[in-house]
């Protein structure tokens, strides 16, 4: 286990040489991350770590991506894309054009997820999902569409429970252990990096996800991006967190209605 | 030391697998309040997005029981839950933290991931409790809170419906008292008195 003291030269480190802020980060997860690391990459020693990083730019990607949890899944809290499917996309119909943004949507999983319903519902023609994430390593991965196809059994039922009458296997073609997805999804998707700590506001979406980002900052920085998704949602928009997110105590709380007692959609009613 | 009136005055972590839900419900229902102590529970469970976990302890007990939400703050007598596909992990000594960072030993709550979190901010104001289990989650945590001077508990392999969990921990040495289900309560309530 590294020192607090040694967390605290690494976010030094990787913010006046490479630019990423990690100082407002929540310290538990941040703190196994870099222990995770230490053991993937067998350094030695924290000294051997903040040699490597300083010396090595390219380095410092595999640090970024690897301090950065990438955990996702498609359709993943199957009953949210219910609602999502059930109460929001219907009312998104009349709009003459669909903005989404998948704010630090890591590998791509839930954008593919939401292009799916998007179609199904008759509506992916005048959508655009913009899909973003810190890491450029795994945005790539959105752009590419493949998926691990040991994976695509969890997600046809996840899909299922999320309301999908279809069979899920013909969104893909199976090749080897990857299931690759149509390309009439990605045409749909805007990929780019975009860093929630020190990027600005790009767009107006009538929806923003972002889900099981916040539970890595600390308070003073949710609020913060907190405030970006609020200056990026139209009116009426709506801001999508994760299950065990809460918009609660944000500065921002007053003008937004949560939709569903048990799901984390809030709509923005100011 | 203001800061420290807050803070609680000891912390028991508990983790249990399969088999443990019924020797979690005893505890919870046997153990009287103490209004200085935070009682933190992680099972091992299926995702589901319902709070039948927290509905069945809080019927059984006096505390109040929370599933845990991202931040939320810490506070003495209170029961708290790991929520299901998350490792919980505490941020600092006023509140937790969630991590959805990879599975550990299958796990997503790992309950080594909590016990290592919970002895790092409270070291040796810590009774870690390791109930039935198929599975080598825990013992790693338990080592660390004996490690950092906390007091370690396990059930007795014989009276755990499966009895792997608690004999790891066991056969690793660290292990300060393995008692029956029904003796529980009574260890945690002596090992908050002897506290300082």
């Amino acid at each position: 286990m590294i020192k607090d003291e040694d967390l605290d030269i690494l976010v030094a480190v990787l913010f006046e040489k490479y630019g990423y802020d990690f100082g407002n980060y929540a310290k538990a997860s941040l703190k196994r991350r870099v222990n995770r690391l230490m053991v993937i990459d067998r350094l030695p020693s924290f000294a051997e770590l903040l040699y490597r990083i300083k010396s090595d730019a390219s380095y410092t990607n595999h640090v970024v991506q690897e301090l950065t949890v990438n955990v996702t899944e498609m359709f993943r809290d199957p009953q949210l894309f219910k609602t999502i499917r059930d109460e929001i996309l219907p009312g998104l119909a009349t709009h003459p054009f669909i903005r989404i943004w998948h704010a630090g949507c890591s590998t791509g999983e839930e954008v593919y997820s939401m292009a799916i319903m998007l179609e199904e519902a008759n509506l992916l023609h005048k959508s655009l999902l913009y899909a973003t994430d810190l890491n450029p390593t795994v945005i790539e991965n959105i752009k590419r569409g493949i998926f691990p196809l040991s994976q695509m059994k969890q997600y046809s039922e996840n899909y299922i429970a999320a309301g999908g009458k279809k069979d899920f296997s013909d969104y893909y073609t199976a090749k080897y252990e990857w299931a690759k997805f149509h390309d009439r999804f990605k045409e749909k998707m805007v990929v780019a990096t975009h860093n929630l700590v020190s990027d600005r506001s790009f767009n107006e979406f009538q929806i923003i996800l972002c889900r099981n980002v916040l539970i890595y900052f600390d308070k003073i920085l949710q609020d913060k991006v907190l405030t970006l998704f609020d200056n990026s949602l139209e009116k009426l928009g709506f801001l999508i967190l994760g299950s065990k997110e809460n918009l609660r105590f944000s500065s921002i709380a007053s003008q937004y209605t949560q939709l569903a007692h048990k799901e984390k959609i809030w709509r923005k009613m100011k | 030391m203001e800061k420290d009136e807050i803070s609680p005055g000891a912390v028991v972590v508990i983790g249990g697998s399969a088999g443990s839900l019924e020797v979690i419900l005893q505890i919870a229902n046997r153990l009287p309040l103490l209004p200085t102590v935070v009682i933190i529970i992680v099972i091992h469970r299926k995702i589901d997005n319902d709070s039948i976990l927290e509905d069945l302890i809080a019927h059984r007990s006096q505390y109040p029981v929370k599933e845990v939400e991202d931040k939320d703050p810490i506070i003495p007598g209170n029961i708290y839950i790991a929520p299901p596909d998350y490792h919980l992990l505490i941020e600092n000594k006023e509140c937790f933290s969630l991590d959805t960072a990879e599975k550990v030993h299958f796990c997503r709550p790992s309950i080594d991931v909590t016990f290592e979190s919970v002895a790092e901010t409270f070291t040796n104001r810590v009774i870690g409790i390791l109930l039935s289990g198929a599975n080598f989650d825990g013992t790693e945590g338990l080592a660390r809170i004996k490690e950092l001077g906390g007091y370690t508990l396990v059930q007795t392999p014989q009276s755990a419906e499966i009895d792997i969990m608690p004999r790891q921990a066991i056969n690793r040495n660290i292990v300060d008292k393995i008692v029956d289900p029904e003796e529980i309560t009574a260890a945690i309530v002596q090992f908050v008195n002897g506290l300082p």
